[in-house]
């Protein structure tokens, strides 16, 4: 089975994210980067999808030329090519921007090695959440597209994929090809061995330009909400604490 | 939770090992109200405590550190919280196999337990360990693994029930307020998130975060807060099956500069061999900002790379562990890597307790709890280690970032006693360096300074005096045959010396007379142009530093000291000060220069260029005169060092270069050669037995034990004064020796020459350690080549009953065992001209 996965480099923050001064990005001063949540799973999805039916996965980003950490990271639990789509502008491009680069990418990658069987997509990206570049995608390519996946079975030709919901699974079956975006939960990515990261040291990145134009989404500023500080008491140790947890319970009205 | 206080005795800022560590000391010295406050939760607040590997390796060159150490693991161990695993230094070179007979050497000083090991013994231990990449291993049984968070609850909770300490985490501070001190500003009150704390002392014990604390009253902290990598990886099954947390011995893996320390069924590994990464404070993440915690800084896997590689060579199995946790670790540097303990120099009643390793924790904090408590640490001298010992130029950013991407790479390095910085060179220089540099000078640092230690253009002298290269590499290292050469010339002719790294003082005021008799041991009231060779003790009665006072009027005096030591001496003297305006204090060192010159010939030779006498009736030994050379002033100090006729010259830096032309041009006909600071501080001072601040003048001594103590004592009080009687009045247990070596042939069939770096133990005749009534340990403080009495010379402390000339015992370097005699102890330890007929006649 021929895999893309498309993954995101974000920033790692800790509780508070702060903001630039204008107000446009997250200030990344003090963060590392990470592969975005959702789309971690999605790679490590697709490793085990080959491991157990063989083929390929290609692990795809749009994103400055530093995102090369990111593949480089996918390569090092189990991503087979990697293909970087170069923007330096400084900037995250828009969703329309971003969908028509990867398409680009896509109908080269495909029109060179034939078509990918299912591509994946983290459900949202970490830093911005737009819930879009997946559809976007699907669209573009006419192909079935469902989000909000955790569980995929390969079957012959065809996919099972399950969607949590409050009283138990959606399940979808879905033709190849397709596009999904999966949820973190659908497994447990493995993290890298040091063998695994020396070897990632000498993958192949495919570097390309794009020459897809902005669309009309603009980012106009971002909110930065109120802080809530919360404040921990730690009332004593063992029985010791005993008297005071009945006493604040007492307070609380809850006896 | 208390309510948040208004005033306090003490602020301790930061409950990392240290803070917490020096409280519960605190409390156990007295000290009943004590507030400690971090900005983070407890029991981690998230600094370099709450992330570090946590094991101590006990062995280490330094004495200082040494006994620091082995009180921590002392403290741990008795918390119940130290786990002993042994642990194993294992080497990839043959430079490396030689260190660890050092190292070996510094076990037996300092009496830990410690055996070289085989490929094949260290696989026994740690049967995972690749046998064929490793040359051998030094083992050290006591090696241990701690839990530094839980010690330091337990000392702060102990503070806490004795009722002495309140505890505020989660704690900004945002400001240290201070108040007209008796001669500098002084400590007030302590500004927080949660309110304003008055207090009469404030300890910073924040490890990072230290400088940007320390700036907030006028202070200064000189560390850096620099990147130490390391990532957990596993799980590996044969560490799983042990089901403990610490089965197998911790293996440094010193020539790539990394170490693998099992977690349980996971291995850390941990590495000093990345590039040096260098961060500003404010740089770092607060609590809430940082992904994990503040001093836990995003990865960088590209300068980790090289590392894994290296530790799959040495365990294969490594390279199958997934790598779980990897950080870029903070802790704090300083420029010269010791830690920066004790009062800040800029302001009164502010305490420094930074750049502190887990091994050393607990030990600091008591270290500084008596430092607080009783003027001076009695734990251990902590010379190397006080605040004080930077310059004002070694205390900027440049310099500490400069000697710290320098250094950090050295931290398992092999370093050479005698080694030199390459950066932040020529910053400090005397007026003469231009004619210095033309001799071909090869410089050493003093303090900062430029300082020549030999001269190229005398190598002609190596023949002349058929003085030999050392065979072995080490040994030749940071030396030269040129110094012994300089120094049998300097006896038969002249030498003149470039002493611009003297430090000096300037004491004046009508109160001038008294403050200084109270500083120092010997009496002060000379006569005008008389001086003054004095121990200055601590409150304890041990030495704080030993310098010369010259009486240049009625109420002036000049105090010079040693490069090593003008900071820390300068403290001292400003900090006793009287705060009346009745003495005023100046640093003169960068206004003036001094110049040596010494021989036979030196009186002859000044003569040209002086209508002044020098013959000892007009210008008797000891004393100082003003006199006009070559038309410059000066002030001429007959003394000597080195043991030879001639004087120390004072001039106006501006004058300096003037001067060495005259002196030189006129010591043409004299045959006067520069000499270097090699014959100054070691072979000429050993021949003549004369002590050095922090090699054989420490504090854990007395004058009486050193041979300082003069008959008399005045009747003036002083510092240190009473304890001082006590030991006159005592027998003392140990008395500083000068010994000979009999024989410096090695196993190998060639001449060894010790270093007398401190860490060379002097052994009984049956390779004993000897300890005397005190516990102190008899070792090497100088060694050097006597080159006019035609031997190789040791000063040591020894135990009182060995202190007889021709007693025969043993002295240990690089392993190996060497016989000595006692040649001299007492007073006068010359070998050399032991009357003093040269230098006073």
């Amino acid at each position: 089975m021929r895999i893309l996965v498309c993954v995101k480099r974000v920033p790692a923050p800790g509780s508070r994210i702060n903001i630039t001064p204008d107000a446009l990005n997250v200030d990344t001063s003090h963060l590392g980067f990470t592969t975005s949540p959702h789309e971690e799973c999605a790679v490590e999805e697709a490793t085990q999808i080959v491991e157990e039916h063989g083929g390929s996965v290609t692990v795809l980003t749009v994103g400055p030329p530093e995102a090369e950490e990111q593949l480089r990271y996918a390569a090092s639990v189990g991503g087979s090519d990697f293909v970087l789509v170069i923007n330096d502008s400084g900037e995250d491009w828009d969703p329309q921007q971003t969908s028509n680069a990867i398409l680009e990418a896509i109908a080269d990658l495909e029109a060179a090695d034939g078509e990918y069987d299912l591509i994946l997509f983290g459900n949202e990206s970490a830093d911005a959440g737009g819930y879009q570049i997946g559809i976007k995608v699907a669209v573009a390519l006419g192909r079935p597209a469902v989000n909000g996946i955790k569980g995929i079975d390969v079957n012959d030709g065809a996919l099972t994929a399950r969607r949590e919901v409050d009283i138990g699974y959606e399940v979808y079956t879905v033709p190849t090809p397709a596009v999904l975006g999966v949820k973190e939960g659908i497994n447990l990515p493995r993290y890298p061995t040091m063998k695994g990261r020396l070897a990632s040291k000498k993958a192949e990145i495919n570097k390309r330009e794009s020459s897809a134009l902005p669309g009309p989404q603009q980012k106009i500023r971002l909110h930065q909400p109120e802080e809530t500080v919360t404040e921990t008491q730690i009332l004593g140790d063992g029985s010791d604490a005993a008297v005071k947890i009945v006493d604040l319970l007492d307070e609380l009205g809850v006896l | 939770m208390s309510d948040f206080p208004t005033k306090t005795r003490c602020v301790v800022i930061g409950a990392g090992i240290v803070g917490n560590c020096l409280v519960g000391h605190l409390s156990d010295m007295g000290w009943d109200d004590i507030v400690l406050l971090d900005k983070g939760p407890l029991p981690n607040p998230g600094g370099s405590t709450g992330h570090a590997s946590n094991f101590i390796f006990p062995c280490d060159h330094s004495k200082e550190i040494v006994d620091l150490t082995l009180d921590s693991q002392r403290q741990y161990e008795e918390l119940g919280l130290q786990n002993t695993c042994g642990g194993i230094e294992v080497a990839r070179t043959e430079e490396r196999m030689e260190e660890f007979k050092r190292r070996m050497t510094s076990a037996k000083c300092w009496g830990i337990p410690s055996t070289l090991l085989t490929p094949a013994e260290v696989r026994e231990l740690v049967p995972f360990i690749s046998e064929d990449v490793i040359l051998g291993g030094f083992y050290t049984p006591s090696v241990s693994a701690v839990d530094s968070l839980e010690t330091g609850t337990q000392m702060r909770k102990k503070a806490q029930e004795a009722g002495h300490l309140q505890v505020f985490a989660n704690t900004e501070v945002t400001d240290i307020e201070t108040t007209k001190g008796k001669n500098k500003p002084k400590v007030s009150a302590v500004v927080t998130d949660r309110g304003r704390i008055e207090c009469d002392t404030v300890v910073v014990a924040c490890g990072v975060w230290s400088p940007r604390i320390a700036e907030m009253a006028g202070a200064s902290i000189p560390l850096t807060p620099a990147v130490h990598q390391m990532a957990d990886v596993g799980p590996f099954d044969v560490l799983v099956e042990t089901q403990q947390e610490l089965a197998y011995p911790i293996v440094r893996d010193m020539d790539t500069f990394c170490y693998e320390r099992q977690t349980a069924g996971s291995m850390e590994v941990g590495s000093y061999a990345h590039r040096p990464i260098l961060h500003r404070v404010d740089e770092i993440p607060s609590n809430e900002e940082a992904a994990l915690s503040p001093t836990e800084m995003p990865f960088t896997a590209d300068d980790f790379d090289q590392q894994m590689e290296e530790a799959i060579e040495l365990m294969e199995f490594l390279g199958d562990g997934e790598i779980k946790y990897a950080i870029n670790g903070l802790l704090s540097l300083t420029p010269d890597a010791n830690p920066v303990l004790g009062p800040t120099v800029e302001v009164e009643d502010l305490w420094s307790a930074a750049a502190v390793w887990i091994k050393e924790g607990p030990g600091v904090g008591r270290l500084v709890a008596e430092w607080m408590t009783y003027g001076y640490p009695h734990l251990t001298d902590p010379h190397g280690a006080d605040i004080s010992r930077f310059y004002p130029q070694q205390r900027n950013v440049h310099h500490i970032e400069a000697r710290c991407e320098e250094h950090f790479n050295k931290t398992y390095g092999i370093v050479h006693p005698r080694e030199q910085w390459d950066s932040r060179r020529d910053v400090t220089t005397g007026p003469v360096k231009a004619r210095t540099d033309a001799l071909g000078a090869f410089y050493f640092e003093a303090g900062g300074w430029e300082r020549p230690h030999w001269y190229e253009t005398n190598r002609d002298l190596v023949e002349s005096y058929g003085i030999q290269e050392r065979e072995h590499e080490w040994d030749g290292r940071w030396w030269s045959p040129i110094s012994d050469a300089e120094h049998l010339h300097l006896r038969d002719h002249a030498g003149i010396v470039d002493l611009s790294a003297f430090q000096i003082f300037e004491i004046s005021g009508p109160g001038s007379l008294e403050y200084i008799d109270h500083m120092v041991v010997n009496k002060c009231d000379v006569k005008v142009g008389g001086s003054i060779y004095t121990p200055v003790l601590n409150p304890s009665g041990g030495f704080r530093s030993d310098l010369t006072i010259l009486r240049l009027g009625l109420e002036h005096f000049r105090i010079i000291t040693g490069a090593f030591d003008g900071g820390r001496d300068e403290y001292w003297f400003r900090h006793n000060m009287p705060g009346d305006g009745t003495v005023q204090f100046e640093n003169r060192t960068n206004a003036m220069c001094t110049l040596g010159v010494w021989g036979p010939n030196t009186a002859d030779l000044l003569s040209t260029i002086t209508e002044s006498h020098f013959d000892q009736a007009a210008f008797p030994y000891g004393s100082c005169q003003e006199v006009l050379l070559a038309g410059i002033p000066t002030e001429m100090f007959r003394v000597s060092y080195v043991g030879d006729s001639g004087f120390e010259i004072y001039a106006a830096m501006q004058h300096g270069l003037a001067l060495w032309d005259a002196i030189t041009e006129a010591g043409q006909a004299f045959n006067l050669r520069p000499v270097g600071a090699a014959v100054y501080g070691t072979s000429g001072r050993i021949e003549k037995g004369y002590r050095l601040m922090g090699a054989e003048l420490e504090s854990e001594y007395t004058p009486v034990e050193a041979g300082l103590a003069r008959p008399k004592v005045k009747a003036a009080d002083f510092i240190g004064k009473a304890n001082y009687l006590e030991a006159r009045d005592d027998s003392p247990c140990a008395q500083l020796c000068v010994l000979s070596m009999d024989d410096l042939v090695c196993d190998d069939g060639y001449e060894r020459f010790p270093m007398g770096s401190g860490n060379e133990p002097v052994l009984s005749s049956t390779g004993e350690r000897l300890v005397d009534a005190k516990g102190r340990v008899s070792r090497v403080t100088t060694a050097g080549n006597a080159p006019s009495v035609g031997k190789y010379l040791l000063m040591a402390y020894l135990p009182i009953e060995l202190c007889t000339p021709g007693t025969e015992l043993q002295v240990m370097y690089q392993n190996e065992l060497y016989p000595v005699t006692v040649e001299a102890t007492g007073p006068n330890l010359a070998l050399f001209d032991p009357e003093n007929d040269r230098m006073k006649n």
